[in-house]
């Protein structure tokens, strides 16, 4: 490999956001022919340093290369005349245009706009690559893999031959995602370059042929693949040899906690969103909830926190005296004010679970201020919940003035989780608690959850890491379209199996 | 009998400000700039134009020797001159400077119905006239000249032919905006700009540039509004505050017309005809009943502001970043 | 290919939080600009020597005993109708229609003194007179809030059409009620037997507005501030998704608080037409609800801070009317010192928030601060 010239030479980049260094000196090199995995723990700065090469960020130091040409890439137009195009983990589409529209935004084609023209040139790329996409479809109609489809179409049309992909398959299910593998290679084997940011091991021992590793902002090696594994990779993200393993205690005295029956939830537009569900969570239990990305763990989460309307069913809490109370129809108000104690972590933390400029302190009085009858809030008991949360959760924060938004992802969540169980929970909702968290901080994670499992805790955890769900969970329950498609025990499931129940009802005709 | 053959003219002459105002406010809002300057911009266009058309008149002997070209031309540039760097006052603090657009447009329409107010008055001390208004009737007879055989055609010239250039001009750009915002490469990524700034950014297009070009083209032409309103509406006559609140029906009128300017030629007229209703509508000595009538308006569009957004339609909703400021490295 | 080389030729980069000091200190340059901006303005448009210029604004301002009381009486007016509408805007609920609401309480304050004047005694009158007013502001608010609520509809134009509504109702009533007949106004309302009049106390005419004032921007501070209800706004303000996910009825905050904006905006009504106008008519309001929006702005929501963005605000325009007497301008002229003045305030927050860094420096420890 070392007879190719890199595609591109990145030298001492840094920025800084404010006082946070998000990148410090870093070097890369990026080959053509080459599928490279960039690694990292989350707030390592691999994001950051994509976007300095796609034009969304500027570097505040540093040389970026290209063909062994210095270049300056100011904008994300100056990227694509480099032939540099990046598929961001947040789509960057416009919903109320359609997938054509949204492809030959900002080309500075000549001539008149000719949306026919382009439309049959993005069905020429579908068929040669095995996309299905509507070209004249609306994005807000499009489902999660499809909107990642058009997003790596728009790549493609452009004739991008240096391609960033962040974080790709966190919302496609297995089949999908190998399809999208498939794809890379063949684009590889065309001789483009190719980078993809991800945190699952197995998919940079899969696809990658080297694999470059950041910590902290900076530069820490890269190697290539082969000559490598999982352990070691890690060992170089995090600094330090942490273990693999999940614990999963035996669970002590599982009672029924919440019982669902029957329900059935559509959206607005009258879409079914759940069909049908039912099943019962135990106390001092992990019920984890596998399903591709959007097959309805958000709205059973939401129902059963009392933020969603339900068409029909029921849900029930049972107290430890056997006595029954009927969630539904109840909003979180009423439901607290029954005396059920329902934790709820939500997927979206800083949009749902927390005020992004709000500090800590005010954060920790979101649930707790209603307390007492007083007209005015009780200040000081929200400031000793966020110190001691500071200091059990180990939170790498300034203060507990800190407007949370100043936090990473990590320190986010911890704030969140802290914040749920610190009101001693008989239930608790946590919906993608590890998405976008470094290993440290999701072993810091899974080990609260653990605790309040111990702890008699009805544990709901919603999951999208399946190898995640088959350590963790006690039992898994896999949602399909909205449809229970099976309870499998966590202990002894099989990874191939759940899998296919997420993609197919049952799971059982998978093998045809 | 309704009489029609002159409501409808009357309609139509109100329109036209209203047209312009909201045809340069819609082409603003599609870039994701809520420009609440409008209505100080309608003033500064109207007094630009008033201000270059005096100073014409003033350079000249008499009447006889105006040049049609120049009693049209100095005006229109002078007011496009005018209401452009208002344009772009408001562009440097929101675009430039990230400002609050809210606050940044109530403190320019402040500021343009002051200057139109303050310059006004001057205007009327120099000529030292007795009312406090200034006329310009020879200009104004450039402005609101119409089709010569338009009078000879009974009604149909009436209804149709009666109007002077700038009324079939707001017409016009109304519907070339609509052309470019729905068919064109600019107006794609014009729309992209005010639905999803990130978005189009990272498509490599200009953000900044689209919501400059975007808002300065949409104030000249809403200064535009304020030149038709003096010169042709008004024949010449500037008075103070006379123009009132078309500033702000221009911006309800957006609403109304859910974005899209070519609905807004009738949309406009509608609301003309609603805002000189009163007049039409036989109340006898009871002069009360006259006010309640000049809600109309206002009303109506409370109804249509109600009625879009319990429909809810997708297509039908403001430009999604409207008010906000974009940068690019925001995290 | 040297030119590529080179980075961009400014630079803007967010900064980190600001000590207080240095972004006072960057809005008070900006307002220093702003006043030497505004000086060579009035020099070139009047010949006048600037300096001159801004002794005959103060002059104008604090010249006698009844200037300075006129000032605060309009500061308090003003403060008013900023303490209204703040609580609306750190719920992100853009109410412009202060101007409405104001006049609505005060043409209900007006229709309790011509209707009851003569029919209750003194000390009734004025407490119809608070509610009448307090409940017509509220009403006028509250109708956008429900829409708001149950449609989203955007109240920004919403509270604007209302502002027009409550005009020509004003309109209507004038005309119903005109003294004498054809004369297009009311006059004073009650002037012989002073029914309805707002008590004064001691000589001084607006001390009463003044006190009620300064006690509603205590109130409100603590409201904001400490309160439950204070603290909902906020919650709903930054993320309605939040506020439901905490059991936060939202619509219910967002029509509370509406109701609480528009009382306030009727006292002030009642506090011009009860404590000092003692008519109406449709300009009573004066654009008040408009620059209560900046005052609101300027001052970061923040009651305490709007005494002084209030004053401002108040200062300028009185010193601006004192310049066009004394120079034979006309009014307007204020306007368009206050925009000049704002215009600078608004963008200096630019240099709070951001940072630029041009090309030669960029690689160097200095940054430039501008």
């Amino acid at each position: 490999m070392d007879n190719k010239t890199a595609a591109v030479k990145m030298r001492n980049i840094t920025k800084t956001f404010g006082s946070v260094v998000a990148n410090d000196k870093v070097w890369l090199d990026i080959y053509r022919g080459e599928i490279l995995a960039l690694l990292g723990e989350n707030g390592s700065g691999k994001t950051t340093l994509m976007n300095m090469l796609s034009g969304i960020y500027f570097p505040d130091e540093g040389e970026i290369s290209i063909d062994g040409k210095e270049v300056v890439i100011r904008s994300p137009k100056d990227a694509y005349d480099l032939g540099i195009g990046m598929v961001h983990q947040h789509f960057k589409l416009v919903d109320v245009l359609t997938a054509t529209e949204n492809v030959v935004l900002g080309l500075k084609e000549k001539g008149k706009l000719d949306l026919k023209a382009a439309a049959a040139k993005i069905r020429a790329i579908c068929d040669q690559y095995g996309f299905e996409v509507d070209p004249d479809q609306k994005i807000y109609d499009m489902s999660v893999s499809q909107k990642q489809t058009v997003e790596i179409i728009k790549v493609l049309y452009r004739g991008a031959d240096i391609l960033i992909l962040d974080e790709p398959t966190a919302v496609l299910t297995p089949q999908e995602t190998d399809k999208l593998f498939a794809v890379l290679r063949n684009m590889r084997n065309d001789g483009k370059a190719i980078v993809i940011i991800t945190h699952k091991m197995h998919e940079v021992e899969e696809l990658s042929d080297r694999v470059a590793i950041l910590r902290h902002g900076q530069f820490i090696g890269d190697m290539p693949t082969k000559s490598t594994n999982a352990q070691e990779m890690t060992n170089m993200m995090v600094g330090h040899a942490v273990t693999l393993n999940i614990d999963r205690p035996e669970p002590v005295d599982p009672k029924p906690r919440i019982e669902v029956k029957n329900l059935t939830v559509r959206s607005i537009d009258g879409v079914l969103k759940l069909d049908d569900v039912s099943f019962t969570a135990n106390s001092g239990e992990i019920l984890g909830i596998a399903g591709i990305s959007g097959c309805g763990q958000k709205e059973l989460l939401e129902a059963i926190a009392g933020l969603q309307p339900v068409e029909s069913g029921s849900i029930c809490y049972v107290e430890d005296n056997g006595e029954r109370e009927e969630l539904l129809g109840k909003d979180p108000l009423r439901i607290a004010e029954m005396g059920v104690a329902l934790s709820f972590v939500p997927e979206d933390r800083l949009g749902m679970g927390l005020v992004a400029n709000m500090d800590l302190a005010d954060n920790m009085m979101l649930r707790s201020f209603r307390r007492g009858h007083s007209f005015f809030t009780d200040r000081k008991s929200p400031r000793k919940l966020a110190e001691a949360v500071v200091k059990e959760l180990d939170v790498n924060t300034p203060g507990i003035s800190t407007q949370v938004r100043k936090l990473s992802g990590g320190n986010v969540q911890k704030v969140l989780v802290g914040r749920e169980i610190s009101s001693a929970p008989t239930v608790l909702l946590t919906a993608y608690a590890v998405r976008g968290l470094d290993i440290n901080s999701s072993y810091t994670i899974y080990d609260l959850i653990n605790r309040q499992k111990a702890a008699g805790v009805a544990v709901i955890y919603v999951g999208e890491d399946l190898d995640v769900l088959l350590e963790l969970a006690d039992r898994i329950l896999v949602l399909c379209g909205g449809k229970v498609s099976g309870i499998v025990e966590g202990r002894g499931a099989q990874k191939r199996d759940v899998g296919m129940m997420m993609t197919r009802l049952g799971g059982s005709k998978a093998d045809e | 009998m309704f009489d029609f053959v002159s409501f409808i003219p009357r309609a139509v002459v109100q329109s036209i400000p209203l047209l312009l105002g909201s045809t340069g406010e819609t082409l603003t809002e599609k870039s994701g700039n809520l420009n609440l300057g409008i209505p100080g911009v309608m003033y500064v266009g109207a007094i630009s134009g008033v201000i270059g058309a005096f100073l014409y008149e003033q350079s000249l002997p008499s009447a006889e020797a105006m040049n049609g070209v120049l009693a049209i031309g100095i005006p229109l540039c002078a007011s496009l001159l005018g209401s452009l760097l208002m344009g772009l006052l408001y562009c440097f603090l929101t675009v430039t400077l990230r400002a609050n657009q809210n606050v940044t447009g109530l403190a320019l329409t402040t500021f343009g119905v002051g200057f139109g107010n303050f310059f006004g008055g001057s205007l009327i001390k120099l000529t030292g006239s007795e009312v406090p208004s200034i006329a310009l009737s020879a200009t104004s007879a450039y402005f609101s000249r119409s089709l010569p055989f338009a009078s000879k055609l009974g009604w149909f010239g009436k209804i149709f032919l009666s109007y002077g250039f700038l009324a079939y001009a707001a017409i016009i750009i109304a519907f070339v905006c609509a052309y470019i915002l729905r068919h064109t490469r600019v107006g794609l990524h014009l729309r992209a700009v005010g639905e999803s700034p990130n978005t189009a950014d990272a498509a490599g297009i200009n953000v900044n540039r689209y919501k400059y070009v975007a808002t300065c083209a949409g104030s000249m032409i809403a200064g535009l509004g304020g030149l038709y309103y003096v010169m042709d509406y008004a024949c010449g006559v500037w008075s103070n505050d006379a123009f009132g609140d078309r500033g702000w029906l221009a911006i309800a009128l957006v609403i109304f017309t859910i974005w899209r300017p070519n609905v807004g030629v009738l949309a406009s007229i509608l609301f003309g005809g609603l805002y000189i209703l009163y007049l039409f509508i036989p109340t006898g000595t009871n002069l009360a009943v006259k006010e309640l009538y000049k809600m109309l308006p206002y009303v109506v569009t409370l109804i249509v502001l109600v009625a879009t957004s319990m429909r809810n339609k997708r297509e039908d909703q403001p430009p999604a970043s409207l008010g906000l400021a974009y940068f690019r490295e925001e995290r | 290919m040297n030119k590529q080389n080179q980075g961009p030729l400014v630079h803007i980069v967010k900064r980190g939080a600001l000590p207080w000091y240095c972004a006072w200190g960057i809005r008070a340059a900006a307002i220093v600009l702003a006043l030497l901006a505004c000086a060579l303005v009035t020099t070139l448009l009047t010949g006048e020597d600037p300096i001159q210029i801004y002794a005959t604004m103060i002059k104008g301002a604090f010249g006698t005993t009844r200037k300075v009381w006129i000032l605060f009486q309009n500061i308090a007016i003003l403060l008013c109708v900023s303490l209204a509408v703040t609580p609306a805007f750190k719920m992100r609920f853009w109410n412009i229609g202060g101007e409405g609401q104001v006049l609505i309480g005060g043409l209900a304050t007006a229709a309790c003194m011509i209707c009851l004047g003569d029919k209750l005694p003194n000390w009734l009158l004025i407490c119809t007179m608070v509610a009448a007013s307090i409940a017509a502001g509220a009403i006028w608010a509250v109708i956008p809030a429900i829409f708001k609520a149950k449609w989203n509809t955007n109240e920004t134009l919403f509270t604007l059409m209302m502002n027009y509504v409550a005009t020509q109702l004003v309109a209507f009533f004038v005309i119903l009620w005109e003294v004498p007949k054809g004369a297009g106004k009311i006059g004073i309302i009650n002037q012989s037997t002073e029914a309805g009049w707002l008590p004064q106390i001691g000589d001084y005419k607006y001390l009463l507005n003044i006190l009620i004032v300064a006690a509603l921007t205590i109130l409100m501070y603590v409201y904001l501030n400490y309160s439950k209800h204070g603290y909902e706004i906020a919650v709903v303000g930054e993320s309605e998704r939040t506020a439901r996910y905490v059991g936060i009825k939202v619509e219910k905050v967002i029509i509370r608080t509406m109701l609480l904006s528009g009382a306030v905006c009727g006292i002030a009504g009642l506090l011009l037409v009860g404590g000092t106008d003692h008519t109406i008519t449709t300009t009573i309001a004066n654009g008040r609800g408009f620059t209560a929006v900046m005052v609101s702005w300027l001052a970061k929501f923040n009651p305490i801070f709007m005494i002084f963005t209030s004053f401002l605000l108040v200062f300028l325009d009185r010193g601006a009317s004192e310049i066009s007497t004394v120079f034979g301008l006309n009014q307007s002229f204020a306007d368009i010192l206050t925009g000049i003045i704002l215009f600078f305030i608004i963008g200096c927050e630019f240099f709070i928030s951001y940072k630029i860094s041009f090309r030669k420096s960029a690689r160097k420890e200095g940054k430039a601060n501008v």
